[in-house]
């Protein structure tokens, strides 16, 4: 294989608090290839923005890398700092929010934006950034791109921004491209279209994407490979029909089960006991095994095995177990 | 027999800007029609479920049908009784007792300033009813501890604070519970948490819910009847079998094609056409007719009636 | 149902006061907790002053003419009696007339807040959420109100308060009609303040739940947004204290307010500013040092918590 655009090894996030320190990542380790859609998934408090945070180096303070390497095109850039992480971040890594809204700058012409994205990392000519912008918009299926270069940001629908806001992340030809629930707040057919172009256009460039969301059925449609995470440790990792269809880990078939669609028919849904730890109060051994119907005393005290790709961090992995 | 009866329901909003900038623009007002001539019913001890994107109007009818807002026309009958036109101040107190809400924001639908018993009993005790133990009793029929009710909101997490809202819908001992959105603010294992324990409580009180929501596959689980909005007109009205079976509206069938699968590996859907369009202007005729990929010239001119097609209610001309 | 160890005792309020992040930031914020001290020695020996203070200095009885000007811990070149911060021209002991003196001060400055508050507070809450009418009517009120200095106001209401009171009345109601002077130039930011937070609460799904179950308007604002408006209301209330006593002293020292035979900390420094260039530096220093400590104080220690009420500048 390749060598992947993006390489995390062993990462630690902490953050100190006046309770003790906590660590909403620890010990994550997963690559993206070029052209592979790689889905983060897990609950609220996984940890799973997090650590895209790390990747692009938006960690707010106190919250810090306690400890792991971040590799971009066998560069290392977990200790980047100021200038040279910004350079990074706009030419190498392209991003994408929840909130169309919060990643548009509401006083510019969207062309202004993306010019201004395309002269600052690319060595082109106002003209050619000119229409070079046009034809982003056009990629991404704005009608009438030409005329709608000289728009503001309030002028487009939530889906014709989110649309804008991938056209900017792209312009500048990053490698990795980071979608942080980019449809969450879209309808179900805008989010339908917008998962088809983000696939096209990973597919058309061989860009790598990191594609972090809570919904099952956006994982299941747009990602290659999935990883699960739960209280800041990586679950399971592997492709998403295997994931999805047979989980090895006791977590992911739960969170699978407990979906209503994979409950259909029944009266009850699935329905994992307890709730997430808090991340001051992680339990020992493996984070799940309070709430984990196999769970013996080795789960209680020793570490979990690694993940590795198609081995879940389990001890007691799941086999043949068919969910949906 | 019918608990809810909605009969040609509208709510019309006054979107215009203040009446300074409307004579320096030469803007005349402009009016938002978020909810146009829907009917429905809703039987006794059933779950009766409203899905629709956003601007379809599903929140606006779940706020008249407990008498947030008041119809612009059109009534909502509860038990016979229309709050919005009804005098008789004890049959209204009557019915409002009967009705209660849960919300989508678990964080901003419990006030952060009050203890979670006074918060439960709220409804009770501001018509003076005995309270005593009420808040102990509710918490523990919602899976949470008696001890909880010395707490403020804030020491609880999302799901927790939903059964909370639960709790309070419970304690006047309601008929009829609107949801609105329940769990779309929750991850999907909380999610299945509630859902079961607002089935569970469902049985025990015969209650009758009117679900909101956006996510087909939660509607699909909950509800024994369907409608499904399109800017502010209910277009199909079915059992879920049928509902997701065969869907007889065009836009119910792009809906379902384009939900996102979680056996759809790599599924390639060719997305929808098109977007919702301006609630203010809406087209004329049928309102889905631009996107709507069987239309032909009535569509454009004149909207559809609502009619029995196979067991399902429809507003289409085409669909068979 | 939560599998984790969760505290099982509800805590008492004190126990929350404690634990709060408020009280963690003042735990770590020098600035404030020197101020809250130096405001709560000055606020404790105004309240005893009398138990404090060496001499009453309104007493007549007490005073001796005699002792007129003494410098500060000098003995007095007629009566052999030596003052800790000296003496005025009546013989009165400075630091006498200063405890009472911020009694007065801090007496009307809170009365005028209060009064501030409460009709700021009522007015805010029923604009924000009443609206339409009656909103635009009390808003621009209080927009008109803003375009004048307020102590252009305070001073045009005392004026008129003055007019209408009976000359016998007008000593004692003076502290009276100068509390609702500075009270009524006051308001305005309250009231603007309050409704801002109203119209962010009153969309709020808990406000929607209690109208569901048919509380009545009054009942929604006293006990539901009330409670969830209070915390910048704190802020400006402190830092208008600040405000609201340099205002009496500015008036005090104007002779519009305080009357000599009640003099406030204004008034002190009205009567030693004509000694000063006679050489009696005492009768007007220790005054106006009192007086800066006290607004200093409050006001950094509402700039405090302005600071750490506000989430986003943490």
């Amino acid at each position: 294989m390749a060598d992947p655009v993006l390489s995390i090894r062993d990462l630690s996030v902490e953050i100190p608090t006046r309770h003790g320190i906590v660590r909403p990542v620890d010990g994550v380790s997963y690559d993206i290839q070029a052209g592979e859609i790689l889905g983060i998934v897990g609950e609220s408090g996984a940890g799973k923005s997090m650590a895209g945070n790390a990747v692009i180096g938006l960690l707010n303070p106190p919250a810090h890398i306690s400890k792991g390497e971040i590799w971009l095109n066998g560069q290392r850039i977990d200790h980047l700092k100021g200038d040279a992480m910004r350079r990074l971040r706009g030419k190498e890594i392209g991003m994408v929010f929840q909130d169309p809204l919060t990643s548009l700058n509401p006083l510019l012409r969207i062309g202004d934006q993306l010019i201004e994205t395309m002269l600052t990392h690319l060595p082109i000519s106002r003209t050619e950034a000119e229409k070079r912008a046009v034809a982003a918009l056009e990629e991404v299926g704005i009608p009438g791109a030409a005329a709608r270069v000289n728009s503001y940001p309030h002028e487009f629908s939530g889906g014709m921004r989110q649309r804008v806001v991938i056209a900017l992340a792209l312009c500048a030809e990053p490698s990795l491209v980071i979608a942080d629930e980019p449809t969450t707040a879209l309808d179900v057919s805008v989010q339908a279209q917008i998962i088809a172009l983000l696939r096209r256009l990973c597919r058309d460039r061989g860009t790598a994407v990191m594609l972090i969301t809570h919904d099952m059925g956006v994982i299941a449609e747009a990602t290659d490979r999935v990883a699960v995470m739960y209280a800041g440790r990586l679950a399971e990792l592997g492709p998403v029909r295997d994931v999805l269809t047979h989980p090895q880990h006791p977590y992911t078939h739960g969170l699978m089960a407990s979906t209503p669609l994979a409950s259909q028919g029944k009266s009850r849904l699935h329905q994992i006991p307890g709730a997430m730890p808090r991340l001051d109060a992680v339990p020992d051994g493996c984070a799940f095994n309070p709430r984990c119907p196999h769970a013996t005393d080795k789960c209680r005290q020793a570490p979990v095995p690694r993940v590795s790709n198609g081995q879940a961090a389990c001890w007691y992995p799941l086999v043949d177990e068919k969910v949906i | 027999m019918a608990l809810v009866k909605v009969e040609n329901l509208s709510r019309v909003f006054d979107v215009s800007k203040p009446w300074l900038n409307r004579v320096i623009e030469r803007r005349s007002k402009a009016f938002l029609t978020a909810v146009s001539e829907v009917d429905f019913e809703v039987e006794a001890r059933s779950t009766y479920a409203l899905v629709g994107e956003s601007g379809s109007g599903k929140s606006t009818i779940g706020k008249m049908l407990v008498g947030l807002l008041k119809p612009t026309s059109g009534t909502v009958e509860i038990e016979g009784i229309d709050l919005a036109s009804e005098t008789d101040a004890t049959k209204i107190d009557a019915i409002r007792s009967d009705i209660q809400m849960i919300f989508q924001d678990p964080y901003a639908s419990l006030n952060p300033r009050w203890r979670v018993r006074d918060i439960i009993v709220e409804p009770v005790a501001s018509r003076g009813g005995k309270t005593d133990g009420l808040a102990e009793k509710l918490l523990e029929q919602v899976g949470l501890s008696v001890q909880d009710a010395g707490k403020f909101p804030h020491e609880f997490s999302g799901g927790q604070r939903q059964r909370i809202c639960i709790a309070r819908a419970l304690a006047s001992e309601p008929n009829l519970i609107v949801c609105d959105e329940p769990t779309s603010a929750l991850d999907v294992s909380v999610q299945a948490q509630v859902l079961n324990l607002m089935s569970d409580l469902k049985d025990d009180f015969g209650l009758t819910y009117v679900l909101i929501s956006h996510d087909l596959t939660v509607v699909r689980h909950m509800a024994e009847k369907i409608g499904v909005l399109y800017l502010g007109r209910l277009v199909e009205e079915a059992a879920p079998e049928d509902l997701f079976q065969r869907p007889k509206h065009p836009y119910t069938q792009m809906l379902l094609e384009a939900a996102p699968q979680m056996d759809g590996f790599g599924r390639e859907v060719q997305p929808p056409e098109g977007e919702i369009p301006d609630p203010i202007n809406p087209p004329p005729g049928c309102a889905f007719h631009p996107r709507c990929p069987i239309s032909q010239d009535v569509c454009k001119r004149q909207r559809p009636e609502m009619r029995v097609l196979n067991g399902s209610r429809v507003a289409c001309h085409l669909a068979e | 149902m939560s599998d984790f160890p969760i505290p099982v005792k509800p805590k008492s309020r004190l126990r929350i006061a404690l634990d709060s992040d408020l009280f963690y930031t003042f735990r770590r914020s020098p600035v404030a907790m020197v101020s809250a001290a130096v405001v709560l020695v000055l606020v404790l020996s105004a309240i005893f002053a009398p138990l404090i203070a060496p001499t009453n200095p309104f007493n007549p009885a007490s005073l001796n003419l005699m002792n007129g000007f003494t410098p500060p811990m000098t003995p007095n070149a007629f009566t052999g009696e030596s003052f800790f911060m000296g003496t005025d021209d009546q013989g009165r002991d400075v630091f006498s007339t200063i405890l009472y003196g911020m009694r007065i001060s801090l007496f009307v400055g809170v009365a005028a807040v209060f009064f501030a508050m409460v009709l700021g507070i009522t007015l805010g809450l029923i604009s924000g959420y009443v609206g339409g009418w009656t909103e635009t009517i009390i808003m621009r009120t209080a927009d008109v109100q803003l375009t004048f200095p307020s102590i252009l106001v305070a001073m045009l209401i005392f004026g008129i308060a003055k007019g209408v009171t009976p000359v016998e009345y007008r000593d004692q109601m003076a502290i009276w009609v100068l509390i609702l002077a500075i009270g009524l130039s006051d308001w305005v930011q309250f009231a603007r303040v309050v409704r801002g937070a109203t119209l962010v609460e009153k969309n709020k799904e808990y406000v929607q739940a209690a109208r569901l179950i048919g509380r009545t308007p009054g009942a929604i604002m006293l006990r539901h947004i009330l409670p969830n408006v209070l915390s910048p209301v704190l802020v400006i209330a402190t830092i208008s204290l600040a405000l609201a006593i340099i205002a009496e002293a500015t008036l005090s020292f104007l002779g519009v307010g305080a009357p000599p035979t009640q003099p406030s900390l204004g008034t002190l420094i009205r009567i030693g500013q004509g000694f000063l260039f006679s050489g009696e530096w005492w009768i007007l220093l220790f005054p106006a040092i009192t007086l800066l400590a006290l607004a200093l104080s409050v006001n950094l220690l509402g700039d405090w918590l302005r600071d750490a009420l506000n989430p986003r500048l943490r």
